[in-house]
């Protein structure tokens, strides 16, 4: 035992909080050694763990605690004088402690389980339309649910509305603020949401008429303390989700602009988040620039997991169709596949050759592939299952900074600082 | 093993200290495991937009295959710096490159463009430009000459960088949500030649930066405390999760367009919307009702398969389930004003004493939601949605799948003949009533059916 572990158990003693059956009148060093004589070896009662056990009374209560245990309920005695540093410690213990559970279940890697799965074949994937009319730096896009119209945003301020598939632009509305950062179409098409440096989201509805002016009709719904870095309706036309580089994420209600829950649990700037896509689900995923990818309780504001595995930010997070997972993509120039029932890690996507930042993901409608767009102008198709790179697209001539997949999965669109965006098939 | 670096002969002078396009090309197909080259002029034409390495005779920083020479940036005017610098360093720095008449320094014309327009702007503190120009020519002369040229190559690069050509990426753009961050937002280094400038600085990059909170005492508490709960989650195993994921990719591979080619085609290839008209219209296909037989998640999600769900639970007299089901969905999407009386109303349908469509919740949901209705809200139904969700799930969703209703659709049956041709057969008879009423005729008739 330690010499600490031995000092604090001379002082429990001494606070007669717990006591040693035998030794309780011989000195500490004595007594220390005589109660390791007597140990046993077994599932600690505080634990679990199968360890060299002591036999220990608690208030005189009989138990079985390994040293470990010991140590922390010793220091339970000191709580009033708990400093920053000893809850620290326990944190790192117990993350440890997470980490080697959940590393007992990690009895395979998924590509090579992927291994008996047929390889996709070559990919034709090409450039089916570009849309022009930004005047700088596309930052976001968003897809109508009726897959073929967008919402797209850039940093001079303009918010388009296209029919992607005549490249027809619709409406047009020009924010007053710089570098729109978020952009989404509401689920009835019928609304466009939107905002960046002005620290709000603001709801436009569509109008039929051409003629009228969308940003008379303009509703202020969230409200911020900085950046508003993205936007999501939820089912409907009336919540909206947003995160924002004040480093919280909230659900507002869109007619009265009242905050309907906020969610704390970043220490950094929120960048991204994508709402759980099942019919039941009542959660959403969240990165961040503190590299954590958080999943939140919709109904309570929790954060019941969390995930921490990348290098920088993390730009963009996506769920898998089955809702069951979610792939990040960071400033460390990789993907990665997070499961929630595994609770980990599970796949990395990535290159030697790849250096630059991922901007974005998204997945292909069976999840079977992976897009990403990249800080290097490129966009990488992942194979998800084999971990392997299906295919680069080049194209763009700066930075792709936004990619979605169409609702039924027939294209995705991705959005770049070269002022376009592009549809591929 | 790095790239070749050497000194090359060329006419009457040395070219001192360079590579060409395709050894590094090279060595970046083999170091970094690159099969394409396409992909290695890529990312080596990103390294050089970047400013790490440059070709020695072109304004524009591209890499080429071929014998293109090009040298190595100084460490000291690497991007890595976080280098900021001002106009004025800018106006220096061409001033200083007209002064020396040497042919390798001519002004490129957007130079010669630039310089104009910074004459103009600084009109003022001219002379003290000018000045600086001087001293630092002075300076250049006593270097080595072979020193000088590269160096001269770099300072030109370096500018390349920061007041690219017109129509060249400038890569030195930053993504303002990153920018208040920068590591050393202090050491951003501002003036390649030391000279300080009090213009008002014109990039966007400087916004106020959030102090980065430290973690307290409450925040490790509350990481604690969720550690604690995530050590008591019950977790599965790696292969099992491998399993689901693959079956779930598996099942879904034939929907996926970018997998198995929409039939009759893809609208974005073939420019024809018939793909989307088919799935808009009424009857859904077999493949779309295949799906709806997956999870009772995915048939929900189909408003067809709704629908049909909803039609077979009405022909049992057991819908109040899915209603309720429904209304509950319904609910947590309406404005934050309309819930507390939609819930009553929802509650007064289905859970109240005499509920017109009452469904069957256990005790335990039943007292739970009674409570949560002292206080609507959105969530108040949950527990019973997930309940009735399950109920569901376990009991009519799998007898709807072998209804005949849902098989007739999967199998894309016709109707069974003798209906058919009973109903048709009588359609004849009244028609003929009315043309000419003749005993034997009508007889005849009612034989046959």
């Amino acid at each position: 035992m330690s010499e600490r572990g031995v000092t604090l158990l001379s002082a429990c003693i001494s606070n007669g909080s717990f006591s040693c059956p035998q030794h309780w009148a011989c000195p500490p060093a004595e007594m220390c050694d005589q109660t390791f004589l007597a140990i046993t070896f077994g599932p600690c009662d505080c634990c679990s763990d199968t360890k060299p056990l002591m036999n220990i009374y608690l208030k005189n209560e009989p138990v079985n605690y390994c040293s470990l245990c010991v140590e922390r309920m010793a220091c339970q005695g000191l709580q009033p004088n708990e400093t920053l540093a000893t809850l620290k410690m326990e944190s790192e213990t117990l993350k440890t402690k997470l980490e080697e559970e959940r590393a007992k279940l990690h009895d395979v890697e998924l590509h090579q389980v992927a291994e008996r799965v047929e390889a996709l074949g070559q990919f034709v994937m090409k450039t089916r339309r570009t849309l022009k009319g930004h005047g700088n730096k596309v930052l976001c896009m968003d897809w109508c649910k009726d897959k073929r119209r967008i919402v797209s945003s850039s940093q001079d301020g303009k918010v388009i509305v296209w029919d992607a598939f005549t490249t027809n632009k619709e409406h047009a509305v020009t924010m007053p603020c710089t570098w729109v950062m978020a952009c989404a179409y509401a689920p009835s098409g019928c609304a466009v949401a939107c905002g960046g440096l002005d620290n709000k989201c603001s709801v436009y509805p569509l109008s039929l008429d051409k003629n009228e002016n969308l940003a008379a009709k303009k509703k202020s719904v969230a409200m911020h303390t900085n950046y508003l870095s993205a936007c999501s309706f939820t089912n409907s036309d009336m919540q909206i989700l947003t995160s924002s580089g004040d480093g919280t994420c909230a659900l507002w209600d869109v007619e009265s602009g009242q905050l309907l829950q906020s969610f704390h649990g970043h220490s950094a700037d929120v960048l991204c988040l994508d709402l759980a896509p099942s019919e039941t689900g009542n959660t959403f995923v969240s990165g961040g620039c503190d590299k954590k990818a958080n999943v939140w309780d919709m109904r309570s504001g929790q954060c019941i997991q969390s995930f921490e595995t990348h290098e920088s930010d993390i730009n963009s997070v996506r769920y898998y169709p089955s809702g069951d997972a979610f792939a990040s993509g960071s400033d460390d120039a990789t993907c990665r596949l997070y499961d929630l029932r595994a609770d980990r890690e599970v796949a990395i996507y990535s290159k030697e050759s790849i250096i630059f930042g991922a901007s974005s993901v998204d997945f292909s409608l069976s999840g079977r592939l992976l897009f990403g767009g990249y800080n290097d102008y490129t966009i990488n198709v992942w194979d998800v299952l084999k971990g392997t790179r299906v295919s680069i697209l080049f194209g763009h001539e700066n930075r792709v900074s936004t990619l979605r997949v169409s609702p039924d999965g027939t294209a995705f669109c991705s959005g770049s600082w070269d002022h376009t965006l592009r549809i591929w098939a | 093993m790095g790239v070749p670096i050497r000194t090359v002969k060329s006419f009457l002078s040395k070219i001192p200290s360079v590579v060409t396009g395709t050894e590094i090309i090279q060595w970046l197909l083999k170091n970094l495991s690159i099969d394409d080259p396409a992909e290695a002029i890529h990312l080596g034409s990103l390294i050089a937009a970047q400013g790490y390495i440059f070709p020695i005779s072109d304004h524009v920083l591209t890499l080429k295959d071929d014998g293109t020479f090009y040298r190595f940036q100084a460490p000291y005017f690497w991007p890595s710096n976080c280098w900021e610098p001002e106009n004025t360093d800018y106006a220096i720095y061409l001033c200083k490159r007209t002064m020396q008449n040497k042919a390798r320094l001519e002004l490129a014309d957007f130079e010669a463009e630039n310089l104009a327009r910074l004459q103009r702007a600084f009109a003022r503190k001219w002379e003290f430009i000018f000045m600086q120009a001087e001293a630092q020519v002075k300076i250049d002369r006593k270097k080595d000459k072979t020193e000088r040229k590269i160096l001269d190559s770099q300072e030109r690069a370096f500018w390349d960088v920061h007041r690219p050509v017109p129509g060249c990426v400038n890569t030195t753009e930053m993504d303002i949500r990153k920018c208040r961050r920068e590591k050393n937002p202090q050491k951003v280094k501002k003036s390649v030649y030391g000279v300080t400038d009090d213009t008002p600085t014109h990039s966007p990059v400087h916004m106020p930066s959030q102090p980065i909170r430290k973690a307290t005492k409450e925040d490790v508490q509350k990481e604690i405390s969720f550690l604690n709960t995530q050590l008591d989650r019950h977790c599965m195993k790696m292969s099992k999760v491998a399993d689901s994921l693959m079956s779930y990719t598996e099942q879904f591979m034939d929907y996926d367009p970018f997998i198995s080619m929409p039939e009759p085609s893809n609208p974005w290839i073939s420019e024809d919307t018939i793909f989307w008209d088919l799935e808009a219209s009424k009857d859904p296909s077999q493949q779309r009702v295949k799906k709806w037989g997956f999870s009772l998640d995915e048939a929900l999600k189909d408003p067809a398969g709704r629908d049909q769900f909803l039609k077979f639970l009405e022909s049992e007299f057991s819908s109040e389930n899915l209603r309720f089901w429904l209304a509950v969905q319904d609910l947590k999407r309406r404005p934050l004003q309309d819930v507390p009386r939609r819930a009553q109303e929802i509650w007064q349908e289905f859970l109240a004493e005499g509920a017109p469509s009452s469904i069957n919740l256990d005790s335990h949901s039943y007292e739970r939601t009674s409570q949560n209705l002292k206080d609507p809200g959105r969530y108040s139904f949950e527990d019973a949605q997930e309940h009735i969700f399950k109920l569901m799930k376990s009991d009519s969703y799998a007898r709807f799948l072998r209804s005949n209703a849902y098989q007739d659709l999967l199998l894309a049956r016709k109707k069974p003949e003798s209906e058919q041709g009973r109903r048709t057969s009588l359609e004849k008879f009244t028609r003929s009533v009315g043309k000419s009423l003749t005993g034997k005729r009508l007889t005849g008739l009612m034989q046959s059916s």
